[in-house]
């Protein structure tokens, strides 16, 4: 099992949701986050005044999926992610120990 | 008062009531969002205060008996003797005026935003109306400076100027936010900056024309003259700054707009045709340039009351005495220098002003000096750190706030 978590641009949630049910993926948890990495910010100007936004607001998804799912759930992420564009985001996956549906008690793979 | 002229001031009243909360909205969009209700609240507190100190001795103070030339006194204590055979146009007038009363201490709020202890607030904007507002109020609308010639239609040097100059005082004895300049923060709300602005427009029509205090033709052309000049102001303000920064911004839309209603305060019921139009493009020209002053000079005016206030009411009251025009109002007031008048008018004008200035900012140091040495002015550097809607109010605007804590 995995847990996949991306970083995108907000305004790519949709196709990335959409690129992730054609997957047949029908699970995802999506966080309002801000970060700054190569992108940088921006600059906004008030009665004259600079101000440097240089935290940019993002969206942060984590789906845990099993092993077999896993590139084609990649693949739908960065497919639905990409502008070409500097600031699209990353992806990394990590391996996760257990996973427990709490209704159900089930665990492992059976509560993915 | 005939049953028109009382329904107009009446409606106006009302309307200028309602610039208090526009104002709460306009510095509150501006403020950051840790400090938005202590924002609301320091307007809000006005109008619970103000209104019952205006009706106890307030207006007695600022207007009865109309011979003095100073100060009133206590022949209208809790309106002794106000009655209703004027068909309620004295109590009406009362009314209207008390709503001036109220949002003029309000307009300083925006200049110690975050950073000042409420309970010292909450002693100093009664305290400001009684010892600044209440004798400036009456040496400029019948006391000495009105019976030398000097003009002030809705209030630009009573209010505005007087109101922007205390706020200068106010920030110097206050002092500096922690990390200004360095550490700017942008406006929390805009869509609520310009709800407030529409609001304050909106009222401001009540502020201007209603001081004709009748439904007359005075009124008609002043209410003209709030349009115009707030909608030339707007848009010169937009114009420099699309030129000088590159955008067309709603901060500077609003600014303009609020630029050109405190400019055309003093001049709305003597001045027509070209001249509102004139007066709000250089309102707005001049209020854009004078927002950037305090950097250079270092008093941390957090919302720019100084700028906006205090310089657009000092414009517009200057202004009148170019455009003055007794003729199309068959008033018995001088004429300005561009309709055949001399210097007198403008000098009368720089006159009221300059005692206006040198009290008010006199006074409000001595209250504010007083209040510091005893309960203190300002908040702990945790709290203003925390956010003054906790420290001062208990209280949180935006529970749904994401975890970066707002702005």
């Amino acid at each position: 099992m995995k847990l996949v978590t991306a970083i995108i641009k907000p305004f790519k949630l949709d196709d990335v949701k959409n690129a992730l049910k054609s997957a047949g993926i029908e699970a995802l948890t999506v966080s309002e986050v801000r970060g700054f990495g190569r992108q940088g910010g921006h600059t906004e100007t008030y009665r004259g005044s600079e101000y440097k936004i240089d935290l940019v607001p993002k969206v942060k998804l984590e789906i845990v999926v099993a092993d077999a799912s896993l590139d084609n759930v990649v693949d739908a992420i960065a497919q639905g992610a990409l502008t070409g564009k500097i600031g699209d985001g990353k992806i990394w996956v990590t391996s996760v120990d257990e996973v427990v549906r709490i209704r159900t008690g089930e665990r492992g793979s059976d509560a993915i | 008062m005939d049953s028109g002229d009382l329904a107009w001031v009446l409606i106006s009243a009302a309307l200028v009531l309602f610039m208090t909360p526009g104002l709460a909205f306009f510095y509150g969009g501006m403020d950051r969002s840790r400090n938005v209700l202590n924002m609301l609240m320091m307007n809000f507190w006005c109008v619970l205060v103000i209104p019952i100190l205006w009706v106890v001795v307030g207006y007695s103070l600022a207007q009865v008996p109309f011979d003095n030339d100073l100060l009133g006194g206590f022949d209208a204590f809790f309106l002794d003797g106000i009655g209703l055979d004027d068909n309620g146009g004295q109590l009406a007038t009362i009314a209207y005026l008390g709503m001036f009363a109220a949002i003029t201490p309000a307009l300083i709020s925006g200049a110690v935003a975050d950073r000042m202890k409420f309970s010292a607030w909450a002693i100093f904007a009664p305290l400001w109306v009684l010892f600044v507002y209440c004798p400036v109020f009456k040496w400029v609308f019948g006391g000495f400076l009105g019976q030398r010639g000097s003009l002030d239609f809705a209030g630009g040097t009573a209010i505005h100027v007087n109101a922007g100059i205390a706020a200068l005082a106010a920030v110097l004895v206050l002092g500096k936010r922690k990390g200004w300049p360095h550490d700017g923060h942008p406006p929390h709300s805009m869509p609520l900056v310009m709800l407030g602005t529409g609001i304050l427009w909106f009222g401001w029509f009540g502020f201007n024309a209603g001081s004709a205090l009748g439904a007359n033709g005075q009124a008609a052309q002043a209410f003209m003259n709030t349009f115009l000049a707030a909608a030339a102001a707007g848009l010169s303000w937009c114009l420099v700054e699309r030129f000088r920064d590159g955008h067309f911004t709603n901060l500077g839309a609003a600014s303009g707009i609020v630029a050109g209603l405190v400019a055309i305060t003093p001049a709305a019921g003597y001045v027509s045709g070209p001249a509102p139009i004139v007066i709000g493009l250089i309102a707005g020209v001049v209020c854009c340039f004078a927002v950037r002053v305090k950097f250079k000079a270092g008093f941390d005016d957090a919302l720019d009351v100084v700028g906006v206030h205090f310089v657009g009411g000092l414009v517009g009251s200057l202004l009148i005495g170019f455009f003055a025009n007794p003729d199309f109002f068959t008033g018995s007031f001088r004429e300005g220098i561009f309709y055949g008048g001399s210097v007198r008018l403008l000098a009368e004008q720089l006159l009221a002003n300059a005692v206006t200035i040198v009290y008010s900012f006199v006074v409000t140091v001595v209250i504010l000096v007083i209040l510091k040495r005893t309960i203190g002015i300002r908040v702990s550097d945790e709290d203003e750190t925390m956010g003054l809607d906790a420290s001062e109010h208990g209280e949180t605007a935006y529970h749904s706030s994401n975890v970066m804590g707002g702005l």
